[in-house]
Formats: structure tokens, C-alpha cells, sequence
């Protein structure tokens, strides 16, 4: 087990793995609560090392999908595929929706980072990152708060190893968060709204964090409302409304060449909050 | 009060305390962990099993704990369960507070918070680690206080369990009553006793409390 690798290097070499084969592809997803149809129709492919970033008003389904991808949602129809390897559903029996223990081997390779953080509270820092490690990797207890604390450092949070995440601020409690995913070794990982619950002046170290994440070869799916990361960090931008991905292409073209009026109306209300 | 007659019924009190403590504490764990047993049972989605549980607990909630006793113990051996009085004592309140306890239970499991069931889920954790070591503690936060409370409310029922001749604390001090006619004495001393205790058990739960959410405190009241 290469628990003792550097994660850097971990990453990397799981990104150079097989570069050619999609991460995840998502084809003809469909889902609704009754008549509601959430997601209609979603196509999206996911290369290694990629970096996704999904955009949209409220309730235009970009949550749902992402947490579709690790099947914390059930999607109706279509296929959720990650490493080649069906999401949620029985490869051999149609339509027979795996129970959560069976989803266990392909989740312990998808980390999710959430927008309320979700840390355990009866937990330090320390022992919130090791938890899954001693659980779901089978480390022994001392290993584990080793390697927890590495990764605590590797989000700049040497220092509150021992703090509960009551003591802890929104943007310290996401960085736990993400230490508790990487420590995993995901080879995917999904960021549902990660800035979403923190004041703007926590936002940046996050977001520091995930870029550092992307620079180092993480193929990463982020639902967002930081155009800034999604403009200089993503590969690509799909843009969600009303259950369709309305545009979708690299950044630059997204936020500026797209002839999608929703899209111009979208990012019109970014141009209108930051205009003051 | 004569101070012969504690003398000559001292030791049968303290006996009859000690039963009383025995029957509440084993009364006490028997219920929690049926009642444990039974929330997680009726989370499984299976309809028949919950509407068994549900009417057992419907059951126990809407009949008196006496004539729960009484079925148990004389209604028992009709269906072949010959109980000893103190056996039948202890797992009658141990039924009895299950019903209850599941309840207390099934608001605590739904009290924790989804998104760290979710977390756990997202990172592959097994659903008995998850129970252990993610919703047991979350739902040991919110339901001390309620737990506390039934398991105070049980020292008192206690008493019940000298219906059926258990040798407990009210069953001798019936005894001494009967035979000595010193009744208010008994009374007075009985009030006393069981306050205590309820109080005892009340003090306990704070402490535990302080001690579980301790993890809860912000830096400003941390001292607290």
C-alpha cells in the first residue's frame, strides 16, 4: 500500500496511470422528484486530471448531478460511469440499484468535499481525517494519526491537529475537510458549492487549496459561484439550467463567446454584484 | 421515630435498597439496549416488522406498568415462562422502559445531521463504523437529557415490583409498616429515599452531559 507515499506523488502517478480512458462519463442522465425533471438528458465526459467546474443559478441541477456521480443521489436513467466501472447500479442485473455496502470500493476512491464542511464534531481535526483511514484503509491507529497529520500540514493546519471543529473557523473546517478526502487517495474528487457557507474572507484559502489540488494532477468536478476559480482553473465549464447542460466548453469560450442568452443572464448578475 | 426499629429492620432495608438498585440498574440496561435494538430494527424497510415494533411499543406506552407486571408474572406460566418475582421484576421494567428508550432513540438517530452520515457514506465507511462512531455519539449528545429523565422516572417505578413480592425497598418497608404500625416514619423515609436517588441519578446525567458535549464548547466558555 503506498499510504506512505508522498500524496503529490501518489496523485500523479495514479494520473499517469492511463491517461486516455475518461474518468467519468455520464451519458443520458435523467432524474425526477414526480413530475420535477431535475437533470434531463446530462452527457458529460471527465478526462484524467481534469478540471470541471459546474455553474448555474439555484435549482438548475449541477448539485444533484455531482452528488449523482457518487450515487449519494439516485438518478433514473441513463449511466454514471467512473473508471469504466457503473455507478450505482448492478452491471449484470439491469436497473438493480446497489445497496451502500456495495458502493463502498468504488466511494473510497471518489472523495466529496461538501458545502457544510460535515465534519464530525465529536472529532478533533486529527481525528477527523484519520477516521476513514483506519476504517476504510485498514491502518492501524498510530499510522493513520501519522498520516492524518501530514495531511492536516499539507492544508496548513499543522497547528489545530488537536482542535475540535467547533474552535475552528468555516474556512479551517473545509480545509480539514479536503485533508480528510486527500488523505484517501481519491483518484476523483467532487466539490459541491466548497465556498459557498464561508465569509468572503475565508474563501481564498480554499480555494488555494483546491488549486494547488488541480496542479497536481487531481481530476477534480466542482459545483461553484467563483467565477474566478472556474475562469483561471478549469479546463472546462458546463453551464447548468433547468436540468440541461445549456453550454459547455473551455472557460474562455464558456464565459465569452457563447451565444446562450440564459448564460449571458446568468453571468450578468456576477458582473451587476461586482460592480459596486 | 424509634431507633429500635432500625435496629431490628436495618438490615432488611439495606437488602431491600440494594434489590432496588440491582432490579433499576439491570431494568435500566436491558431497556436500553432493547430499545436500541428495536429503533435500528425499524429502520429496516420491511413493512410487517415495523408495524410489529410499532404496536409493541403503542402496547407498553398505553398500558400501566403494573398490569404489565402482572400479565408477565401470573400471566407467564399460562404460556410456559415461570419467572423467580426478581427476574420477572427486572425484565418487566426492562420492557417497559424500551418502549420508551426506542422512542428517545429513533429522535436521536434522526437529530444527527444527514451530511455527516453522508460524509462517512462518500468516503466508504462500513455502516456498523458509521452507527459506532459517527451517528452513536451525535445521538448520545441530544438524548442524554431525555434518557436521564426515563431512567429517573424507572428508579420510581421500582416500587411497582413489590406487587409481585420482589424483596425490594418498598416491599420491606411494607413489611416493617405492617408489623410496627409505624407508617408515617416508613412513608416519610421511603419519600426521602427514592428522591435521593432520583436525585442521585439526575446528577449523574449532568455530568455526563458536560462531559459529552464538551467537545461543543466555543474557546469563551470553554473553563465552564
Amino acid at each position: 500500500m503506498a499510504v506512505t507515499d508522498t500524496p503529490t506523488a501518489s496523485v500523479q502517478r495514479v494520473a499517469a496511470a492511463d491517461d486516455t480512458a475518461p474518468m467519468v462519463t455520464i451519458r443520458g442522465v435523467s432524474k425526477a422528484y414526480g413530475s420535477n425533471e431535475v437533470l434531463r438528458d446530462i452527457d458529460l465526459t471527465v478526462n484524467k486530471s481534469e478540471v470541471v467546474c459546474l455553474i448555474g443559478p439555484s435549482g438548475s441541477g449541477k448539485s444533484t448531478l455531482l452528488r449523482c456521480i457518487n450515487f449519494l443521489e439516485v438518478y433514473d436513467r441513463g449511466e454514471i460511469r467512473i473508471e469504466g466501472q457503473l455507478v450505482g447500479y448492478s452491471e449484470t442485473t439491469p436497473r438493480r440499484r446497489l445497496s451502500n455496502a456495495e458502493l463502498r470500493g468504488l466511494r473510497r476512491n471518489v472523495g466529496m468535499v461538501f458545502q457544510q464542511f460535515n465534519l464530525w464534531p465529536h472529532m478533533t481535526a486529527l481525528e477527523n481525517v484519520a477516521e476513514a483511514l483506519v476504517q476504510v484503509r485498514g491502518l492501524d491507529k498510530i499510522a493513520a494519526a501519522e498520516r492524518a497529520r501530514l495531511m492536516l500540514a499539507r492544508v496548513g493546519l499543522a497547528d489545530k491537529a488537536d482542535s475540535y471543529p467547533s474552535r475552528l473557523s468555516g474556512g479551517q473546517q473545509q480545509r480539514v475537510a479536503i485533508a480528510r478526502v486527500i488523505a484517501m487517495e481519491p483518484h476523483l474528487m467532487l466539490f459541491d458549492e466548497p465556498t459557498s457557507a464561508l465569509d468572503p474572507e475565508l474563501v481564498g484559502e480554499v480555494l488555494q487549496v483546491m488549486r494547488d489540488l488541480a496542479a497536481e494532477g487531481m481530476t477534480m468536478v466542482v459545483v461553484t459561484h467563483e467565477m474566478g476559480f472556474a475562469a483561471n482553473v478549469a479546463d472546462r465549464v458546463a453551464f447548468l439550467d433547468r436540468g440541461r447542460i445549456a453550454a459547455f466548453g473551455p472557460p474562455r469560450q464558456v464565459f465569452h463567446e457563447s451565444p446562450e442568452p440564459r448564460l449571458t443572464q446568468f453571468l450578468q448578475t456576477y458582473h451587476e454584484r461586482n460592480s459596486f | 421515630m424509634d431507633s429500635n426499629l432500625l435496629v431490628h429492620y436495618g438490615p432488611a432495608l439495606l437488602r431491600g435498597f440494594g434489590v432496588t438498585i440491582l432490579c433499576w440498574a439491570a431494568g435500566c440496561a436491558i431497556g436500553l439496549a432493547l430499545g436500541f435494538a428495536l429503533m435500528l430494527l425499524r429502520r429496516i424497510d420491511v413493512k410487517p416488522l415495523r408495524w410489529i415494533i410499532r404496536a409493541y411499543i403503542e402496547v407498553i406506552r398505553g398500558t400501566p406498568f403494573l398490569i404489565q407486571l402482572f400479565l408477565l408474572y401470573s400471566g407467564g406460566p399460562a404460556i410456559g415462562l415461570r419467572l423467580e418475582a426478581t427476574t420477572a421484576g427486572i425484565l418487566g421494567l426492562g420492557v417497559y422502559g424500551s418502549a420508551y428508550f426506542a422512542e428517545i432513540f429513533r429522535a436521536g438517530y434522526q437529530a444527527v445531521p444527514k451530511g455527516q452520515v453522508e460524509a462517512a457514506l462518500s468516503l466508504g465507511m462500513p455502516y456498523g463504523g458509521i452507527l459506532r462512531r459517527v451517528i452513536l455519539p451525535g445521538m448520545l449528545v441530544s438524548t442524554i437529557p431525555a434518557l436521564v429523565n426515563m431512567m429517573a422516572i424507572l428508579t420510581k417505578e421500582t416500587v411497582v415490583l413489590s406487587i409481585i413480592t420482589v424483596p425490594e425497598l418498598m416491599y420491606e418497608m411494607q413489611t416493617m409498616a405492617a408489623e410496627t404500625f409505624a407508617s408515617f416514619e416508613t412513608i416519610l423515609g421511603m419519600a426521602l429515599f427514592y428522591w435521593l436517588l432520583v436525585e442521585a441519578v439526575s446528577r449523574l446525567g449532568r455530568r455526563l452531559e458536560t462531559r459529552m458535549t464538551r467537545f461543543l464548547s466555543h474557546p469563551s466558555n470553554a473553563r465552564a
